[in-house]
This record gives C-alpha cells, sequence and structure tokens, in this order.
C-alpha cells in the first residue's frame, strides 16, 4: 500500500512545490529589472554558500552545527527519496544512505528543537515554533519508511491484516514532513528560507561582498547611484515593487533569526526601527496583506497589527492620508544609523541598509519629508557646500597659522589631505591639528584642498538626497582631477568610504586611505618613533565606517600598539563594535528612543575599564564627548600620535632623500 | 453637524497668485528660493489645504537663465502631493535690469486673481521693500503686511491675522481682492523636493519690458560689514555664561573725542584696544 501511496504523495508535493515556485518567482518580478548574470551567479553558489554564509553562521558554532545536520541531512534525504520511494529505485545502497541522511537530519532536528524550547527574545516564534516537529516528521517519517527498503524490517510487516493502520499513521507522518519541507518551501512556509535563500545568494545585488577563491572581502557601497539625467527614472523606492527583483528576493529569504535586531543599536535605544520586522514588513508588502501574523518583537512602541501593504501601495503613508498608516512608518525609516550592524549579522546575506536608504530617496526627492533638521542641512550643502552652513571660505581659518601646503599652488603631491567638515567643528580642529603635526614629523610631501574642498555627500546621500550627494561628488571630482597626487588621507571615516567606494561609480577612482591605516604605514617604514605610553587603560571605539565598511581593524590597533598601549577591547568591538548613533543622518533626523545610543556605547567604554578611549572619527568624537558625566576621555588615534612624538633631529637629515616627491617618479 | 455644513459653504476656494522672486544666500550668494517668498507660498499651499478649491498660480517676473531657473525650482518643489495644481509656474520674461512693478501689474489685472501673496522685500536688488506698496497702488487693492496666517474667506472677504512686535496679533477683515505681503512671522517654508521640482515646467510670457531707469543711475556694491563688539564674558559656571548670553549688555563708559590732534586720537584708540585685550 506504502509503495503507491508513497510515489503519490512525493510527487504531488513537488509538484504543488514546483506551481509554489513559479507564484513566488512572479512575486519578485513584480520589483524592477537589476541586471545579474544568472549563470554566473549560480555557478558562484556553492562557495557562497559553503563559505561566506557559513563563515557568518559559524560566529555561534552550535547552530552552524545544527544547521550543516539538519540542511545537509535533508537536501540529501530528499534527493534520495525521490530516487528510493518516489521512482522506486530499491537500491539497497541508496536506502543506506537515505537512512543515514534521515538520521542526521533528525539528530539536527533534535538540537533545533532544544533552541525552541526557551528561545532567546530576537527568534520568530509563530510558524517557527512547529518547524522542529516538522523536521522530526520528516526524518522520523522518512527512515521508518527506508527501513524495510533495506531489510532491516520484514517487507511483510506493513502488508500484513491490520497494519494498514500503521501505514497510513507513517504515510500521514511523512505527508506532513513532505508538507512543511516541499509544499511550505514555497508557499511562505518557514522553509521558504532555503528556496529563496538559495536563489538571493546566487542571484545577490552586491556580489562583490562574497569572497573570491583568491580570498579577500570586496568592499562596496550597496547604494547604487540613481539616473538623474532620464526624467522618467524613479526616484528612490515609493512601493514594494519599486524594490529590484532580486532585493525583494533577498527580502524572503529572511529566516527571522533575530540576529540583526540583537545589535541593531537603533533598536536598542528603543527608537522605533527592528531590521527584522522591516525586512519582514517587505515580505508583506510584495505579497499584500497586515502584519498581523508576524510573530517577533514589534517595532519598539509600535504595537503589531496595525500596518499593511500591497505590492503597489505607498510604504509610508502619504500626508493626504490623515492619520493614515500604510506598511511602515516614516520614523521607523530614518531611526537607521546605517551602521551595517545588521548587515555584518545576517547569515542571509540581507542588505538593510540599501533597502532603508532606497525608501529615505523617495520621501526626500519626492515628498521633501525629510525629518527635524534634515531640510535645513540639505540647503546648507546645496548653499554652502557644508551641513553647517558655514562659509566656505572660512573652511581652513583653524589652520591659520599652519602655513598649510595648498593643492592649488603645489599641483602635485604624494598626498592628498582631505579635512572632511570636520575643518568646521572646533573639536575636531585639534584632531586635524594632531594629524598635520604628524604628517610634519615624518616628513609627508601633503597638501590641501583649502577651500576648494566640499562636502563629501556622505550625509545627503544617507538621508536620501542622491541630487545633492551627486552635485557634491561630481564638483569634488572636478576638482580633484586638476592635480597629481598618489593617495588620499582622511581622518574622516565617512569620507573614506564616499571617495573610495562611491565615487567610482560617478567617475572619480582614488587610493584613500584613513589616518590611522596611514599612520601604521609611516610607522612600519620606521618614519615615525613615539615615547612610550604613560596614561592609563585605553580602549579602542571601531567606526563603523571605516570598520565594518572598509574592513579595516588592524590599523588602529597596530597604532595603538606602536604607542605602546595594550587595548582593552570592549565586549562589542570589531565587526561587531556598536555604532557611536552618528551615522546615516540620525543626530539630524534625531527620532526619539528611550535612551540614547551614544550614552550605550559610553557604557560598553566604562566597563571594559578604560579611562581613554582612542577613536577615528570626528563623528564618533562628537558623539561620545556629548556624552555627560563620561567615564573616559575621548582622543582621536592622530591625538594620541602626535602627543607621543619624538622629533628626532639625527633622523631628520637622514631621511630627507625620502621626503621628495614620489608622484613624479610614478605619474609621470 | 448642522453648523458645520453651513460653515463649510460660506467658505470658499479662492484663487491665489504667489509672486515670487530669485534669492541669494547670505553667505554665499548663490541664487536659491527667497526666504520671504518662501514663506509667502507655504502660506498659500496652507490655505490650500484648508481651503478646498483654492487654486494657486506663481508668478516671477525676470530673465530665464540655468541659476535663476534652479532657485525657482525651489520654489515648484514644495509641492509634493498629487495634483496641488503647482505643476508650472508663470514667467513674465524680461531682460535683467528691468522693473517688474509695470509687468506684474499687467498680468495680476487680466488675471485678476482674488488675493496676491508677496515677500516683504526681495534679496537682490534694491531690496527697497516696496514692491507690494507700488503693485497695491497700481491695482488700487488693500494691502496687508506682515502677516501671520489666512483664517477663512467668506463672502468674498478674507479674515488676516497681521503679527505686531513682540508677538502680537492683530485680526483684520478684508474684501477681496487683496494684496498681502509676508515676512519672518509668518510659517517657515516647507522643504523642497528634487523630484516635482524637476518636472514642473514654465509658463513663459513675454512682456514689453521697461528698463528700470533708477536702478541704472544707482551704484552697487556690497555691504560693509559692521564689526560687533566683543563681549567679553567672565564666568565660572554654564549658568552664568547662559545669563551673560540672554541678557542685553549695555554700553557703559566710552568718552567722546572732540578738538583732538591724530595723535591723541591714535593714542586714546590704542589704549582702549589694550584695556579690551585686543592688543597685547
Ligand atoms: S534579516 Fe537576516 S539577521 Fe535579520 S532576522 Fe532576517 S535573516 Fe536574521
Ligand atoms: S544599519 Fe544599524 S541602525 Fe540601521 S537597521 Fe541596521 S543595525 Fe539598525
Amino acid at each position: 500500500m506504502l509503495e503507491t501511496l508513497l510515489p503519490i504523495l512525493i510527487f504531488t508535493a513537488l509538484a504543488l512545490a514546483a506551481i509554489g515556485a513559479v507564484r513566488r518567482i512572479r512575486l519578485w518580478r513584480q520589483g524592477r529589472p537589476s541586471p545579474v548574470n544568472l549563470f554566473k551567479g549560480l555557478a558562484a553558489l556553492p562557495r557562497r554558500y559553503l563559505v561566506d554564509l557559513h563563515h557568518v553562521i559559524g560566529r555561534d558554532k552550535m547552530i552552524s552545527n545544527t544547521h550543516v545536520a539538519t540542511a545537509g541531512g535533508f537536501v540529501a534525504a530528499a534527493v534520495l527519496m525521490i530516487l528510493v520511494h518516489g521512482l522506486g529505485i530499491a537500491n539497497p545502497l541508496l536506502g543506506g544512505l537515505l537512512l543515514l541522511a534521515s538520521a542526521s537530519m533528525f539528530v539536527g532536528s533534535l538540537f533545533v528543537a532544544r533552541r525552541r524550547i526557551n528561545p532567546p527574545k530576537r527568534l520568530s516564534k509563530g510558524p517557527w515554533m512547529r518547524l522542529p516537529k516538522s523536521l522530526m516528521a520528516f526524518s522520523i517519517g522518512v527512515f521508518l519508511i527506508t527501513l524495510p527498503t533495506v531489510g532491516l524490517l520484514p517487507e511483510g510487516l506493513l502488508e500484513g491484516g491490520g497494519s494498514w493502520l500503521l501505514a497510513l499513521v507513517l504515510a500521514g507522518v511523512v505527508a506532513w514532513g513532505l508538507g512543511e519541507m516541499f509544499f511550505g518551501m514555497t508557499w511562505g512556509g518557514p522553509m521558504k528560507h532555503a528556496f529563496a535563500g538559495a536563489l538571493h545568494l546566487a542571484f545577490h545585488r552586491r556580489a562583490e561582498r562574497f569572497s573570491t577563491k583568491k580570498g579577500g572581502v570586496g568592499r562596496s557601497t550597496g547604494l547604487k547611484a540613481l539616473n538623474l539625467e532620464d526624467e522618467a527614472a524613479p526616484l528612490g523606492v515609493e512601493k514594494p515593487a519599486d524594490f529590484t527583483w532580486n532585493q525583494l528576493l533577498g527580502f524572503d529569504a529572511c529566516v527571522q533569526c533575530g540576529r540583526c535586531e540583537a545589535v541593531c543599536p537603533a533598536f536598542a535605544a528603543g527608537q522605533p526601527l527592528n531590521p527584522k520586522k522591516l525586512i519582514q514588513d517587505m515580505v508583506v508588502g510584495m505579497a499584500g496583506g497586515s502584519d498581523a501574523a508576524y510573530a517577533g518583537s514589534p517595532y519598539p512602541g509600535k504595537p503589531v497589527g496595525e500596518h499593511a501593504g500591497a505590492p503597489h501601495a505607498p510604504i509610508v503613508a502619504p500626508v493626504v492620508m490623515k492619520e493614515g498608516k500604510a506598511l511602515v512608518d516614516a520614523d521607523t525609516l530614518w531611526s537607521c544609523t546605517t551602521c551595517r550592524a545588521c548587515v555584518e549579522e545576517c547569515p542571509m546575506m540581507i542588505e538593510h541598509v540599501d533597502a532603508i536608504v532606497d525608501m529615505r530617496r523617495h520621501l526626500t526627492l519626492e515628498r521633501g519629508k525629510t525629518p527635524n533638521k534634515g531640510a535645513e542641512v540639505l540647503d546648507n550643502l546645496i548653499a554652502t557646500d557644508n551641513p553647517g552652513g558655514f562659509d566656505p571660505s572660512s573652511r581652513l581659518n583653524w589652520a591659520a597659522d599652519l602655513n598649510l601646503p595648498l593643492m592649488a599652488v603645489l599641483k602635485q603631491v604624494d598626498v592628498l589631505l582631505w579635512l572632511g567638515d570636520g575643518a568646521f567643528d572646533m573639536r575636531n580642529q585639534r584632531t586635524l591639528r594632531a594629524l598635520v603635526k604628524v604628517l610634519r614629523a615624518a616628513e609627508v610631501d601633503f597638501a590641501v584642498l583649502g577651500t576648494e574642498e566640499r562636502d563629501s555627500g556622505d550625509v545627503a546621500r544617507r538621508l536620501g538626497d542622491e541630487a545633492t550627494f551627486q552635485s557634491l561628488a561630481k564638483r569634488n571630482i572636478a576638482t580633484l582631477a586638476k592635480y597629481r597626487f598618489l593617495q588620499i588621507v582622511t581622518c574622516d571615516p565617512h569620507s573614506f568610504h564616499v571617495l573610495g567606494n562611491e565615487y567610482g561609480e560617478l567617475g572619480g577612482v582614488y587610493d584613500v586611505r584613513h589616518h590611522s591605516t596611514f599612520i601604521a604605514e609611516l610607522f612600519d617604514a620606521g618614519r615615525l618613533t613615539f615615547t612610550p605610553w604613560k596614561g592609563g587603560r585605553v580602549t579602542y571605539h571601531d567606526p563603523c565606517y571605516l570598520g565594518r565598511y572598509n574592513g579595516e581593524y588592524e590599523a588602529p590597533r597596530n597604532v595603538l600598539k606602536a604607542l605602546g598601549i595594550e587595548v582593552k577591547e570592549m565586549e562589542r568591538s570589531g565587526f561587531r563594535s556598536r555604532c557611536c548613533g552618528g551615522g546615516g543622518g540620525a543626530p539630524i533626523t534625531d527620532i526619539p528612543g528611550e535612551r540614547r545610543i551614544p550614552d550605550m556605547r559610553m557604557n560598553d567604554v566604562k566597563e571594559s575599564g578604560a579611562e581613554v578611549v582612542a577613536v577615528g572619527c570626528p563623528q564618533c568624537t562628537a558623539m561620545l564627548e556629548g556624552v555627560v558625566d563620561a567615564s573616559a576621555e575621548v582622543r582621536d588615534i592622530a591625538e594620541l600620535v602626535a602627543d607621543a612624538l619624538v622629533e628626532s633631529p639625527a633622523a631628520d637629515t637622514s631621511r630627507r632623500p625620502t621626503a621628495t616627491t614620489m608622484a613624479e617618479e610614478v605619474i609621470v | 453637524m448642522q453648523p458645520d455644513l453651513h460653515q463649510k459653504q460660506q467658505q470658499q476656494g479662492i484663487d491665489v497668485a504667489v509672486l515670487v522672486s530669485i534669492g541669494r544666500h547670505p553667505t554665499t550668494g548663490r541664487a536659491r528660493r527667497a526666504e520671504q517668498d518662501a514663506r509667502g507660498l507655504e502660506l498659500a499651499l496652507a490655505m490650500e489645504a484648508e481651503l478646498p478649491g483654492t487654486r494657486i498660480s506663481m508668478l516671477h517676473a525676470g530673465s530665464q537663465d540655468d541659476s535663476s531657473e534652479a532657485a525657482l525650482r525651489g520654489y515648484l518643489g514644495m509641492a509634493t502631493g498629487v495634483g496641488m495644481g503647482l505643476e508650472s509656474m508663470t514667467l513674465l520674461e524680461q531682460p535683467e535690469g528691468s522693473d517688474a512693478i509695470p509687468a506684474l501689474a499687467k498680468h495680476l489685472a487680466a488675471t485678476s486673481p482674488q488675493l496676491v501673496i508677496t515677500g516683504a522685500r526681495a534679496e537682490r536688488g534694491e531690496g527697497s521693500g516696496l514692491l507690494p506698496y507700488a503693485l497695491a497702488e497700481h491695482l488700487g487693492w488693500p494691502l496687508v503686511n506682515s502677516l501671520a496666517s489666512v483664517e477663512k474667506v467668506e463672502n468674498g472677504v478674507v479674515t488676516l491675522l497681521q503679527a505686531l512686535p513682540r508677538g502680537q496679533r492683530r485680526r483684520l477683515k478684508v474684501r477681496l481682492p487683496a494684496i498681502i505681503s509676508v515676512d519672518e512671522a509668518a510659517p517657515a517654508a516647507r522643504q523642497s523636493a528634487f523630484g516635482p521640482a524637476r518636472r514642473a515646467t514654465f509658463e513663459i510670457t513675454p512682456t514689453s519690458p521697461e528698463a528700470d531707469s533708477e536702478l541704472a543711475q544707482w551704484h552697487l556694491a556690497p555691504a560693509r560689514k559692521r564689526p560687533k563688539r566683543l563681549k567679553i564674558v567672565k564666568a565660572a559656571s554654564a549658568r552664568d555664561r547662559f545669563k551673560a548670553a540672554a541678557s542685553k549688555s549695555e554700553g557703559k563708559g566710552g568718552q567722546v573725542l572732540t578738538d583732538v590732534t591724530p595723535e591723541q586720537g591714535a593714542e586714546a584708540i590704542y589704549k582702549l584696544l589694550k584695556e579690551e585685550d585686543v592688543l597685547r
């Protein structure tokens, strides 16, 4: 009886899964086109899954092993089951393998079940709670029906008189398993993540983020430049269907593991943002419906079940809908600091930040609804090329006594020192002065653009004002094109990221270095000597745009080590560093929460027991120094280095030759 | 519901013309939407939201070039809702240096809006603030300056709130048509959005330009910055600093020197600079 029932069950499930797959693909294809090399993507899939994805999952060894056992067991069992029970190839070897596979899957599912006993808050409940049972049903069912195939059970057992009942029960268990695993995979059950996730990895919108065989991970911005020349081209994302198809596919891959939620500074601060919920809302929007079925933590302060959306309905309610709620409220989108902690933690490689900025673009460019100081800052950027509205001709006032060499005079140097908007900020001017002192001590051939420099466009872009970003970027690129230099050095990681990773698309390709990287190189080349550190304990705060965005975790630590400082690491440091709250225009849009992000970060500093927190970003400096009653002093790496400099006249003369312009030799 | 309905019937939308000029950023001198004119448009947009049926038209007299177009689009970008009727603006084309008043007056007389809103003073050119008055004189309409808000329009009479010094307000009833001018007392202008600004079009209307003969005789030069007196604050606590910053300083001391030789004068100035710690 089972022999006839099983193939029917299996092929029905497969057929239903195929129908579901077509429907799901249709949902994704509502999105805008996005060119992807399908074949190359599929070819890269195994590596992306086995190396990159497991690199992230592997941070939690327990889950990683569980997943290998369960998923590996399932894939093998599914294929073998189709062969053995579907096509009736009752080969004992295949049967044996099938037993093994289903056993492995069963063991895995036990661990899945154990995790669900007292699940951490970040995990979603709902259908996810039944998943371990479904996994068990599938694995036990498959195991039992395979026993006769390998002759471990007398074939007749299931054929005997009253055994039809047993057979029916078994068939029921298998049907349950098949329902969850095959049918649910494409019809929106928890197993959807496997189907969508695999395709998402293959057709990822930011393919350069994956490692290659040559090693190394590509650093890039996920933000694609808008086409502003074409008036018909849309400005950002208004409706779920305005995302590109592979973004929609990416949202669908979410496993609701909540790792993003656990690291999100805005969520921790009680601001109305939860990256997991946001991704789930996008899934709701792409299929149409309300968020009532969501079974995870809500956006702080916003109950679940009040929002709904549709693929072609606005995500954020337009002004005309007074009191109206759509899929997501605007303050959710404006809470994000673009720190990328969520992107870094997401095992499914989902790109939250880019989606958020895409939606912000619509709000800013089409609706003129940048909250709080947003409009003022953007107006300032347009009128004065800096967010503070300062007179652009005063950009170099802080250095009136420093006699800084100007690009306009020298035309050609080794290092172009990019000042950033910190040049207008009294606190950051101290950092800049320190940096100049260090460059002079190492006899670096450098110059500044001075009043020719403009804001890099970082804030404008994160606030969704792509037009102002491109205007600033293009003018900066035109200015830089007038001069010759080997590299740009800056003490601002935001400028660093924008100049290095975002200007390329607009035609400006530069070798950019953060000052910590550059100082580390100078030290390694023996061009700097330091007196040993005598101060107290020091910790280091990784800026998001230096660390997670650009992978530079080592150089700042090497510089501190060179100073004789042993860094007391905070619990969250390196790629897990917690944002200072200053990125993405968050201090400008200033969405209220229950706590302040910089307060939480200074608390991390306090817990590390450090008396000094070394930073490498003007924004971090401002945010962390703004914390009242802080237990630690905030010092930029450049300041610490400048304080420790030993000026050795002997070395001076011996090094003269290296100080000649290298640009000449290389470029000319 | 009855009185509400009654009121609704009496309130009716009207035709509003907003006069906009090209502004000048105080620090960089870049062309932009003028601050006060933008507030004027904001007022009109608020009226449109309150009074269904209100139609806004925007009017600018001047030449058309790239930088002025970008500035004018700054106004057009304020209409971000669907069907706000600001998909275009009328541009009375005339060369730089022409008198805007005759062109505007002629156009307004021909199109006869019920309400004309304008900023009190332009940010470039003469900036004398006379335009609203000259227009009112030309058209023979009443003018209300320094407007804070438009409260309601009933049977051809508009109720206005005029701003007076020290936050005082005066309620006025004015028969339409009328001209109102706005300054810093009116609500700040909303953000201008790139998309609608880019899509909007200009309806270019040629005029018979009249050269501004008076302006041509003027000699224009950048204003000299008047030096600000330094305020020396000796404060130990944040509270003292705040008090010092918030309080108005009264002039005290000082001396008037008359009939002195240049040397004596220089001596006195030098002494003062030393006292004030400007020279050390
Ligand atoms: S977005 Fe990524 S990290 Fe967040 S819940 Fe989904 S899969 Fe997990
Ligand atoms: S980028 Fe940072 S603030 Fe934004 S959602 Fe992700 S974790 Fe939260």
